[in-house]
């Protein structure tokens, strides 16, 4: 019998591809390196693939869509856009990774042993986390270019698993780390269990796991809609989860605030774009001729994310918490412009992952440098006049604030404006009604922090702003740029955008 | 026999399973009711293959295999390394984070 290999498209895998073998090289070092060389030679191998993998992204814009790996992943404008942006952010993860002392010296050691003392001696960290991140990366950017349910899920556990793992790292406070990873994993594995139903479903009505069959079945054939539910309500269960929208929003404050903040950055900002793309896809390609079906609950779950994020941050006394949900408000935000199901809505969105991203990566950044003897403070109330302390950081973590808040001349304002001007012109005001009303209540808790921070007396207290090294300073500066960059200029961004919005079908 | 009562099963299953993560308290039960979630998954998988009359559904169960594989990996060292942290495997007591 002859068999013949299939033909992998090698030069449109090769980001995924250049990741993905870095992570493997990773695995090695590991394993053969002695332990004091490992973190510097992970980190030139963790900055190398991702700058390699990006040029080869940049390499990509222009050429015509393509499908590689016999169907299974589809290179198209959106895909090359959302990698392109992953990668970016990843980038600053890594500066943020490997600056800042957040890891674990021996993640096995029983908090508070002697062993724990002995590794904290040797000054090891567990450099297994450069390897664990390019894996989810490499999990991120095949998620959004799954072109079949089998791809989508193994992309989808591909990125998670790493998750899992890395939110339990954390050098100070491991109990409340491990708890964090705990309750990632057995929600994130729940969630999991949904999203695979839900494709089972949806094969056992299309008869045929291709997004593009699931397609052509959806828009007159002859399926039962029963199994179309069952799948659709299921596999939604599973990727809202995934970007922390009510009513499954539940793990995000608990991850955000145990999980190393670095880590936390990552999570934040690049597992948002990658869950958004593949949302965006499912919906806009698969599942748009049943909008009739799915756009009442989406609409209801978008608004329900939205007041739920802003009203509940209003009563956050620590400040991973407060982010955390804030970017469930924002993960409101942009199920608008999956609601719009129109070019403009997926423009928007584009831009609004790619500014909402450096922004949250800028303000964790900042959160890591607000420290007392113990390690970080996440309590707001030792936050209170800390520009006088440091009116640098103090201003640039307002831009941060404002631009979440949605004010004009930042790039959170033209973001906002351009998802709910989408959702406007498809017909959506609801949604676009409580966007607004949310972006307001939200606004009241952004700003109080600001009002702390500037304009409130400090008691004596312990806290410090760290002299930021040069990778967070320059991870925070380029951030704080870039946001207001992005505001008072977002004309080029959007034009480039506009290139990328098509999706293969 | 009629597949579709494969189906019944399939949901039965993963309703049993749901429900287990919600009510169970050992992270151990709670991982189990999981996969027994992934299983009815898979059982639905092979069924719908068969009614279907293409090989993609028991493709996709070999690979659901494989990732529950990988699940359990990195689950039971998460829920291991809190058992030695914290002398319990209950999910209730690990609730320092929502205070």
């Amino acid at each position: 019998m002859n068999i013949q290999a299939p033909a992998l498209e090698y030069g449109a895998l090769a980001p995924i591809l250049i990741i993905l073998a870095a992570a493997v090289i990773g695995v090695m070092v590991e394993a053969f390196l002695s332990a004091k060389v490992r973190a510097p030679i992970q980190l030139a191998i963790s900055l190398g693939a991702v700058v390699l993998s990006l040029s080869q992204v940049w390499n990509l814009r222009g050429s015509a869509t393509t499908t590689a790996a016999v169907n299974s992943v589809v290179i198209d404008g959106p895909v090359l856009f959302m990698q392109g942006t992953i990668l970016i952010l990843s980038l600053f993860a890594f500066l943020l990774i490997a600056d800042i002392d957040a890891f674990a010296a021996q993640a096995s050691a029983v908090p508070g042993s002697s062993e724990e003392a002995r590794a904290l001696e040797s000054g090891r960290i567990q450099s297994e986390v450069y390897p664990l991140t390019l894996f989810a990366i490499g999990g991120m950017m095949i998620f959004p270019a799954a072109n079949d349910l089998i791809t989508l899920f193994v992309a989808l556990e591909v990125l998670s698993l790493p998750l899992y793992l890395m939110a339990g790292l954390s050098r100070r406070r491991r109990l409340l780390s491990q708890e964090a990873a705990l309750k990632y994993f057995l929600l994130g594995a729940y969630s999991s269990a949904f999203f695979l139903f839900g494709a089972a479903f949806l094969y056992g009505f299309a008869g045929d796991v291709s997004l593009a069959g699931i397609r052509s079945a959806v828009s007159g054939g002859p399926g039962n809609d029963v199994f179309l539910i069952i799948g659709m309500v299921s596999l939604s269960v599973g990727l809202l989860f995934k970007v922390g929208a009510a009513p499954f929003h539940a793990w995000t404050p608990d991850v955000y605030q145990g999980a190393p903040t670095p880590i936390t950055a990552f999570m934040a900002a690049a597992t948002k774009v990658a869950a958004f793309g593949a949302i965006l896809r499912i919906f806009y390609v698969s599942l748009g001729g049943a909008v009739y079906s799915w756009k009442p609950i989406l609409t209801a779950v978008a608004i329900l994310t939205m007041v739920v994020g802003s009203v509940i941050a209003i009563a956050q006394r620590d400040i991973k918490r407060m982010l955390a949900y804030s970017s469930i408000a924002h993960a409101g935000f942009l199920l608008t412009g999956v609601i719009a199901l129109n070019q403009e809505g997926l423009r928007a969105s584009l831009f609004y992952l790619a500014s909402y991203g450096i922004t949250t990566i800028g303000a964790f950044a900042l959160v890591t440098l607000v420290r007392d003897s113990s390690g970080e403070v996440g309590d707001l109330n030792r936050w209170i006049g800390l520009s006088k302390r440091s009116p640098a950081m103090a201003l640039i973590f307002s831009v941060f604030l404002l631009s979440f808040a949605g004010i004009p001349l930042t790039a959170g304002f033209i973001g906002k404006f351009t998802i709910f001007t989408a959702a406007y012109e498809s017909g959506n005001i609801a949604v676009v009604v409580a966007g607004v009303l949310s972006s307001a209540i939200a606004a009241f808790f952004y700003v109080r922090v600001i009002v702390m921070i500037f304009f409130t007396d400090s008691k004596q207290d312990t806290v410090t702003v760290a002299i930021p090294s040069l990778y967070t300073n320059l991870t925070i500066w380029i951030a704080a740029i870039t946001t207001l960059a992005l505001g008072l200029f977002p004309a080029p961004l959007l034009d480039f955008i506009s290139t990328f919005s098509t999706f293969a079908r | 026999m009629n597949p579709t009562n494969y189906l019944y099963l399939s949901a039965i299953l993963f309703s049993i399973g749901a429900v287990g993560v919600v009510v169970r308290k050992n992270a151990i039960v709670v991982f189990m009711c999981i996969e027994l979630m992934l299983n009815a998954a898979n059982l639905a998988f092979v069924t719908f293959a068969k009614i279907n009359g293409n090989l993609e559904g028991q493709v996709m169960a070999f690979f659901t295999m494989v990732v529950a594989a990988c699940e359990v990996v990195v689950g039971l060292a998460i829920i291991v390394t809190i058992f030695r942290s914290r002398r319990s495997a209950s999910v209730d007591d690990a609730s320092l984070l929502s205070r």
